[in-house]
């Protein structure tokens, strides 16, 4: 029986999507058999991220209504033989995601795959709620900024009453990844250091991602971090954190500003 | 030139019953009312949704009497949406002239009122209060083993004791106990208050933030003192 685990934050805009897709890969890099879910109906973007956008047939709503079989519906990655993507539905909206649809998709999906990602839409409304219904454990996407740092607090309150493990008395495993971390504005006091995040979210940490050119890029090219620059600062951070998600005890590393001393030298030009 | 053109109103009228609690105030009227009190008190918001009708009959009152006692039902917050038993001009046009009920038999209260376990007195939460959160003990005083996020509120009757951090809103003395305090390891929060007064963020003194303090109404003012 496969684990769910929800990508979720509250806060709109803060790495959900990319880290759905960073840890998947991740995941199914080391063999594991993932299946990556697009709850953000109406407004999908995972398939683009994972460059499946020219491939999608049928999505998750087409599955629910009985006009497609899970099977037709889900997408294969075409790098990672046991990743696999079920879209969301880009002309409906969320009220087309039912409860007992839902449940059955999810159902089905633990019986195949090792690990659900549910990718969340931000917000706390019924898409977000759905899409935490289901899971097993957590994973909280936060920058390390007030707002963000709130809205995550919003959350976390959910996942304690909104999902059916809260609601049978089961705990359910939640962790903040801390995504955008700029160490050098974390030092100005711009933004606020890993310390505030975890006192004030008081949940385990999953792991550091600091920003990164890298996942822009990345995500133009359709490809996740983790595949696309798989020596990248960033990618080593998921990689770390999906290890961390299985289980295995991997020390937390900090991101630092890079210091370069050519780049400095190079810095005016002749 | 506007011509107004008059059409059949398309207004229905139906029926409906409803039951309705019928509450018999009787002699001597204070001590009845201190009955009233006790019920109140001891089941909170039990009259909060029910629309209640007073029947009159026993005491039969004049006039003066009569708004009298309606008045002190009222002002305990019972909804009267009726008087049995009594003129109905008397209180025409506040509340419905009413047409003496049908007896719907006597509604038993007493296993709702009285329980055999002793009332709450100290309520205590295992864990951090996050954003969006509302906790209202009315039984004494609230502990909190954990912080209380920025947008999140616990009240409480009586003082609250928060082992952790006060981001958000702290209610002591909700029901009208001056003498509630407010107590935490680090005080940052967005509101306080204390039976009704209450002082924000902006109009707390800037020494004690960051600081464990212990919060107290001295008169009208807060005193916010910092513990060691």
């Amino acid at each position: 029986m496969g684990t769910v685990v929800v990508v979720t934050s509250g806060k709109g805009g803060v790495g959900k999507t990319t880290s759905t897709a960073a840890l998947g890969a991740a995941l199914a890099k080391s063999g594991k058999k993932v299946a990556l879910v697009d709850f953000d109906v109406g407004l999908r973007n995972l398939d683009l991220v994972l460059g499946a956008e020219r491939r999608v047939v049928f999505d998750f709503i087409n599955v629910i209504q009985g006009q497609a079989q899970l099977p037709q519906a889900l997408i294969r990655d075409k790098r990672l033989e046991t990743l696999f993507l079920l879209p969301a539905s880009q002309t409906r909206d969320k009220d087309a995601l039912t409860d007992e649809g839902v449940t059955e998709v999810m159902s089905s999906l633990r019986q195949v795959f090792d690990y659900v990602i549910c990718d969340s839409p931000a917000g706390i409304e019924r898409g977000a709620i759905l899409a935490m219904r289901h899971a097993d454990a957590a994973v909280v996407v936060t920058n390390p900024e007030v707002s963000s740092v709130r809205d995550s607090d919003r959350i976390i309150g959910m996942l304690d009453s909104k999902t059916l493990r809260a609601e049978r008395g089961e705990p359910i495993q939640k962790h903040v990844l801390v995504t955008r971390y700029d160490p050098a504005r974390a030092q100005r006091g711009e933004m606020l250091s890993i310390e505030d995040v975890t006192e004030i979210l008081a949940l385990p940490l999953l792991g550091i991602v600091p920003e990164s050119q890298a996942v822009l890029q990345a995500s133009n090219l359709g490809s996740p971090i983790t595949l696309a620059e798989p020596d990248s600062s960033a990618a080593q951070a998921y990689a770390d954190a999906a290890r961390r998600l299985t289980g295995k005890k991997i020390p937390m590393t900090i991101p630092t500003q890079k210091k370069s001393f050519l780049g400095g030298l190079f810095r005016r030009a002749a | 030139m506007n011509i107004a053109i008059a059409s059949k109103p398309k207004i229905n009228f139906s029926g409906r019953s409803f039951l309705a609690f019928v509450i018999q105030p009787a002699e001597p009227v204070n001590d009845w009312l201190a009955d009233l009190d006790r019920l109140s008190r001891q089941s909170l918001g039990f009259f909060a949704d029910r629309p209640v009708i007073v029947d009159l009959s026993a005491l039969e009152p004049d006039r003066e009497t009569a708004r009298s006692v309606v008045d002190a039902i009222r002002t305990r917050g019972v909804r009267v949406i009726a008087v049995e038993g009594a003129d109905a001009s008397w209180f025409a046009p506040e509340l419905a002239p009413i047409a003496r009920g049908k007896e719907a038999g006597r509604i038993d209260l007493l296993e709702d009122v009285q329980s055999n376990e002793p009332p709450p007195a100290a309520r205590t939460i295992d864990g951090p209060v996050r954003s969006g959160q509302a906790i209202f003990h009315t039984g004494g005083d609230l502990t909190v083993i954990g912080s209380v996020a920025s947008g999140a509120e616990v009240a409480a009757s009586g003082s609250i004791h928060i082992y952790g951090t006060l981001r958000g809103r702290a209610i002591a003395g909700a029901m009208g106990d001056r003498s509630a305090r407010i107590f935490c390891r680090r005080f940052e929060a967005e509101l306080i208050a204390i039976d009704g007064c209450y002082q924000t963020a902006e109009q707390s003194p800037p020494e004690p933030i960051g600081k464990p303090v212990r919060i107290r109404l001295a008169g009208d003012t807060f005193d916010i003192n910092v513990t060691d």
